[in-house]
């Protein structure tokens, strides 16, 4: 799986992918992308989060030749789609959303037609790697449809991989698959980046983008409305959750407490106090001296980092929904 | 030219033949034989000679282009049509395949599939009737730009129709009633005047004409006439396979 078209030591390599002022309005006027721009560079782990609808699969298609764009541009490692389409595509790898396969050819040769319809010359040897890299081998000769949808999925992650992708797209790539799956997933994109691969993944799951992501792009309503490496952005917005486990369990958060924003759980043996790591002052002091004042002893204590799925919820209702 | 990417498409396509073997090319050559029964033993018995040629030779050609028109368009159609219908022609959109690359794989294999029944039915008749073919060269050029028309005819078929009924409403509604009426078991000599007429505007007739004209050196109209039609029907489908791709018409939003 090392990929053909490796750039010369020394030259300044464009980006994997480079989007600028990308738009697409569909015929049925619904504005999918409003003046996408995005970089992302060679090597990168990138997620593309967003609610539905919110244009990450119609970015994807875009990129991928299958729906056109209004307006802007799209380079693939320096290729613009149009212009140099050829090039541009044959870096390209495209795990789709939908489980679209082929139902009456094997397994083998549904990945090697991929392979020849991307012009690559055959190699049963690459084609056996990928499919062993994700247990795929010894339903080989299997016919697609005697598959499960778990199975099937492995088979377009195959397809995918048979021309050897420089950029590999993966469309909700574990929607609806088992936890050793994902794990084995998520085992192969890093195996792919140590190759130097590029992947951009666009998931629902949140944990997904938290376990493989350098960087995270949060899009909603056809626009990007941030992009951030994944630590810088858990740590920008992430808030901490304090729990303190009570001695004696309180019927309700006192009144000369009612000024922080406090909570009780595990009926009344548990008071959250919920702050920001980010500002001035955390409160937790304060809190200590009010609970001691009010006389309120605890047992244990312990902190929690918010996850990036709360993040992400409060940043696309716009922080309406504070996380919980 | 991605002919790597051809050549996969053509032989995924063939692969499809030869894996649905029994319906793929049995079931028409078991067909045309049941033609050869009735037609030639029930209805030969009553005409004696057309144009000097005997009855069932006579119908010969006209069985392969019915069969070689109605397979185009239904192999093409449905080689297109089906991962429009199972969601894989993701993957051909995406590929570094061009348009006419992507339509060389597909039309080429269902063409090739229709020459490859067509010399079926051919050997077949063997076993019924005597004939002699005139112009060999000619037959073997008729028979492959029919096959090829008729499956870029397919071709656009399978890209328009949105459901199976649409998928075979052009084989069996369009194509069948034109090649039954384009003098497929008889000279148009046979018809009233008023027919006669209509079926100048039978593009199937032109076909017929010409591939009979193969076989025994005699035809309703001239050759050159027919080419000319053959001709003028490839590139009108031609034009509309290019309007497709240009326009992404039911391909790319």
């Amino acid at each position: 799986m090392t990929p053909q078209h490796a750039s010369t030591p020394g030259e300044a390599s464009p980006p994997a992918l480079s989007l600028r002022g990308l738009t697409k309005t569909y015929d049925t006027g619904f504005q999918a992308l409003k003046s996408v721009d995005l970089d992302i560079q060679r090597g990168e782990i990138f997620a593309l989060l967003g609610p539905n609808g919110a244009g990450k699969t119609t970015l994807i298609s875009i990129v991928c030749g299958i729906v056109r764009a209004s307006g802007g541009q799209v380079e693939v490692n320096g290729h613009d789609i149009v212009r140099d389409w050829r090039r541009a595509r044959s870096l390209i790898g495209l795990v789709p959303q939908e489980l679209s396969t082929d139902s009456f050819e094997t397994v083998r040769d549904t990945v090697s037609f991929t392979r020849g319809l991307y012009g690559r010359r055959r190699n049963p040897a690459h084609i056996e790697h990928v499919l062993r890299s994700l247990s795929l081998w010894d339903k080989r000769d299997a016919r697609i449809r005697t598959l499960s949808g778990g199975m099937r999925r492995r088979v377009l992650i195959a397809k995918a991989l048979a021309h050897e992708p420089e950029l590999l797209f993966l469309d909700e790539p574990t929607a609806g698959v088992d936890v050793e799956l994902r794990r084995e997933m998520w085992a192969l994109v890093r195996e792919l980046r140590e190759q130097g691969v590029t992947v951009v993944l666009t998931t629902h799951y949140i944990e997904e983008a938290e376990e493989m992501a350098d960087r995270v792009g949060v899009i909603n309503h056809g626009e990007i409305i941030l992009v951030e490496r994944k630590d810088a952005l858990m740590h920008k917005l992430g808030r901490k959750r304090l729990t303190l486990h009570l001695q004696t369990a309180l019927a309700e958060v006192p009144a000369s407490l009612a000024h922080l924003d406090l909570e009780l759980a595990d009926d009344g043996h548990q008071l959250i106090y919920t702050f920001d790591t980010q500002a001035e002052r955390t409160g937790i002091t304060r809190l200590l001296q009010d609970l001691s004042s009010a006389g309120i002893r605890f047992s244990d204590m312990h902190t929690e980092q918010s996850t990036l799925e709360e993040i992400f919820v409060d940043l696309v209702h716009g922080g309406q929904e504070p996380p919980p | 030219m991605n002919l790597i990417g051809v050549r996969a498409i053509y032989t995924f396509e063939m692969a499809r033949m030869f894996r649905t073997l029994a319906q793929s090319i049995i079931s028409p050559v078991v067909t045309t034989c049941l033609y050869f029964v009735v037609f030639g033993a029930a209805i030969g018995g009553r005409i004696d000679q057309i144009e000097g040629v005997g009855y069932g030779a006579f119908i010969v050609p006209g069985l392969i282009m019915l069969l070689v028109l109605t397979q185009s368009t239904q192999n093409a159609s449905f080689g297109i049509y089906f991962p429009k219908f199972s969601g894989t022609i993701y993957e051909v959109l995406a590929a570094p395949v061009s348009a006419f690359e992507v339509v060389t794989g597909y039309v080429g294999a269902a063409a090739t599939k229709s020459v490859i029944l067509g010399l079926l039915v051919l050997a077949t008749a063997t076993l019924f009737v005597d004939y002699q073919i005139a112009h060999p060269v000619f037959m073997l050029l008729f028979l492959i730009l029919t096959a090829v028309t008729f499956s870029l005819l397919g071709f656009i078929v399978g890209i328009w129709a949105d459901g199976f009924e649409k998928l075979g409403f052009v084989p069996t509604l369009v194509v069948l009633p034109l090649v039954f009426l384009g003098g497929t078991f008889y000279s148009i000599d046979m018809l009233p005047p008023v027919w006669q007429t209509v079926t100048l505007f039978n593009p199937v007739f032109y076909l017929v004409s010409a591939f009979r004209w193969s076989f025994f050196g005699t035809s309703d109209v001239s050759v050159g006439v027919s080419l000319t039609m053959i001709t003028l029907f490839l590139a009108v489908a031609l034009a509309v396979v290019a309007w497709i791709f240009r326009t992404g018409y039911r391909l790319r939003d």
